[in-house]
């Protein structure tokens, strides 16, 4: 069968010689196909090439991984008070430090200055970043949690149970959110704060309270979006065949309806992160939010309003983290949504 | 052992429609239905858009609890008790091949659903391998099982379909309209695999289809379906050249006929109007109102199906 090519030695042609017939093994191993892309990874995909969500992503790693992190090495805590330290601006030091640094000790720079009662202020708000992170975190699972749950069994049983389950959604949804969050929370932290119990203890009373009310309200939108989602999945011929093969509505629902769902949830989710951490700043800042002397970003910021010409940093800088925090949140919130669903994009 | 497979008696299915505040009005989608369908035999279901074929279907697998009537199969009458051994006896594949197949999970997990609901292996060794069988009956490779539904045409996701339907070894399958959403030449190669499938596995099929020549080739026997009712059922070929119902008569018209000189010499019958809607079904008999042969007495009361000639029945007052 090898059939040897002359050449022409004039020609600039390759040497067709050189070339060796493929074997079947070969040829097949050209088809073999490209690699299989699940749903997840062709979002992921997208996502990291949207630049202003990958921004925004490292931007909220950064800031997390130093709310978890500095609290744990800081040579301050966020109680520590020094009388003669009070109101030092960005790497000031007081007298007695000066003379210890005079003496060849070494002194940690307040690198945000101080407060009123001489804590460090770069600590405080750092530990209150991780107060509002951990409120949008923790609040974002109850939302998740609790909306999946109505709302896939709202979609999925329909008719009466449905119209019942969302009626009830409806009225929560019409009451006004920030007079009940106060309500609420006011309540609960009475109620709670009586409790001797080590976790609340640990967390404070106002924490929990914050927890609760955001279990108690905030699902609502996840629980709709849900519901809405199953409505058109339950249509498809998938979960018909799935029920033909003789499936549980359990397996339905976890195995064809949730999946299909994620990503209404993961966008949801992200949307609610940063609204939990604004209502919290919020609660906080009238004074309904965490207890003394653990602070939050929304204390920190009322507490500065008080030295305000005098010392705008301590304003400055809680503010500028809640800015930050709440910005990157929504703006990565939007690069999920597009990475997610890209017919929604405009 | 019974000599029908499956058999199904006045079945009803009534979808209730809100008309109104707090009103709702029937929607008859199958009013009073019978037949049986034989083993290995496929029963042909023809009829046009909206007219209930689908919802049949559906509703002798219980996707839909009938509103009335039996569904019996294998001489057993299908309720809570049997249901569960009837879901892995009678399976069903549907008409669009893109909302028929999870977007999210692989074509091997598609195609073990069956497996993994009814428990049909002993170890995940076992799973596999029968995954590979069927995957290889209907013509999709290995390497291609672990890609997503997304990643194949139209045609091979038809197949991987079919294969789900094979998965719990059924003896009954509800074909509904399997190939009208592919093009022609797939639509053969699928009809083909069919009807290997029917010899090698002894499978019995209600084939629903809006294709006559399509049903006429895969059927054993037809029936022809209007508005929730059996019109006219019979052998495919004697309901070809011997049809007596006018609806039938007039559908069999409408098939075009590969050659200019017989289609110019045959005649069409063009029917009248409208369907009537199902929310609002003419008194008597439901085709009265298109009818050309329509009489008072076709008004006054619904005809039954009444044998015309051996094996062949029809519904209607002026034969």
């Amino acid at each position: 069968m090898e059939k040897t090519v002359k050449k022409n030695p004039l020609s600039f042609q390759i040497d067709p010689n050189l070339f060796q017939r493929a074997s079947d093994e070969e040829k097949a191993q050209i088809v073999t196909q490209r690699e299989s892309v699940s749903f997840m990874r062709d979002a992921m995909r997208r996502l990291v090439h949207n630049r202003m969500a990958m921004v925004c992503l490292v931007i909220l790693v950064v800031i997390t991984l130093v709310a978890i992190i500095v609290p744990m090495v800081y040579p301050y805590t966020y109680t520590q008070q020094d009388v003669t330290a009070k109101y030092l601006s960005p790497f000031e030091y007081s007298a007695k430090e000066q003379a210890r640094i005079a003496a060849g000790q070494k002194v940690f720079p307040h690198i945000m200055g101080t407060d009123n009662l001489g804590r460090d202020y770069a600590i405080r708000v750092i530990y209150g970043t991780r107060i509002s992170l951990m409120v949008g975190f923790i609040s974002a699972l109850i939302v998740v949690f609790i909306g999946i749950l109505y709302g896939a069994v709202s979609g999925y049983f329909g008719g009466k149970v449905d119209l019942i389950m969302m009626r009830i959604v409806d009225i929560i949804y019409s009451l006004p959110d920030v007079l009940i969050v106060i309500l609420l929370s006011v309540a609960i932290k009475d109620v709670i704060s009586t409790s001797k119990s080590d976790l609340i203890v640990r967390l404070g009373a106002g924490m929990i309270s914050i927890f609760i009310v955001f279990g108690l309200l905030y699902w609502v939108g996840m629980a709709r979006q849900v519901r809405g989602q199953i409505l058109s999945i339950k249509e498809q011929e998938y979960v018909l065949a799935s029920k033909a093969a003789g499936a549980s509505a359990m397996h339905i629902i976890l195995k064809h309806m949730i999946p299909n769902c994620i990503s209404v949830i993961i966008i949801t989710a992200a949307m609610q992160i940063p609204s939990a951490i604004f209502t919290e700043s919020f609660l906080s800042f009238v004074g309904m939010g965490v207890s003394i002397p653990m602070p939050s970003l929304g204390s920190l910021a009322s507490d500065a309003r008080s030295g305000l010409v005098s010392y705008p940093y301590m304003l400055l800088f809680p503010a500028l983290t809640i800015f930050l925090i709440v910005l990157s949140f929504n703006l990565l919130g939007n690069g999920l949504r597009d990475a997610f669903d890209p017919k929604l994009r405009s | 052992m019974s000599e029908n497979l499956l058999e199904v008696k006045n079945l009803k299915e009534y979808f209730p429609i809100n008309t109104g505040f707090l009103r709702t009005t029937p929607l008859k989608a199958v009013d009073d239905v019978s037949f049986t369908i034989g083993r290995g035999e496929t029963l042909g279901l023809v009829g046009e858009s909206g007219c209930g074929k689908s919802t049949v279907g559906r509703t002798i697998l219980h996707l839909y609890k009938p509103t009335a009537g039996q569904v019996i199969f294998d001489g057993k009458l299908v309720g809570p008790d049997t249901i569960k051994e009837y879901r892995r006896r009678a399976q069903i594949v549907f008409q669009d091949p893109y909302s028929s197949l999870n977007p999210r999970l692989t074509v091997a997990d598609i195609v073990g659903e069956p497996l993994d609901v009814n428990k049909l292996y002993k170890s995940k060794k076992e799973r596999s391998e029968r995954i590979l069988e069927l995957l290889g009956t209907v013509g999709i490779s290995s390497e291609q099982m672990t890609r997503y539904a997304h990643e194949f045409s139209g045609g091979q996701r038809q197949r991987i379909g079919i294969a789900r339907a094979l998965a719990s070894r059924p003896e009954f399958i509800v074909c509904d309209e399997p190939v009208s959403a592919l093009d022609v030449s797939i639509q053969a190669q699928v009809i083909n695999m069919f009807e290997d499938l029917q010899r090698q596995f002894g499978l019995s099929y209600l084939f629903i289809a809006h294709d006559l020549s399509v049903v006429k080739h895969i059927s054993n026997r037809i029936a022809v379906m209007y508005l929730g009712h059996i019109v006219e059922i019979a052998e495919a070929n004697e309901l070809y050249h011997h049809a007596v119902h006018p609806y039938t008569i007039s559908l069999l018209s409408a098939v075009p006929v590969p050659d200019p000189e017989r289609a110019r010499a045959s005649q069409r019958i063009v029917l009248e109007g409208d369907v009537p809607s199902p929310l609002h079904m003419p008194s008597g008999c439901p085709f009265r109102t298109r009818c050309s042969r329509a009489t008072d007495k076709c008004a006054e009361s619904c005809p039954q199906l009444a044998e015309v000639a051996p094996g062949h029945m029809a519904a209607c007052h002026n034969l």
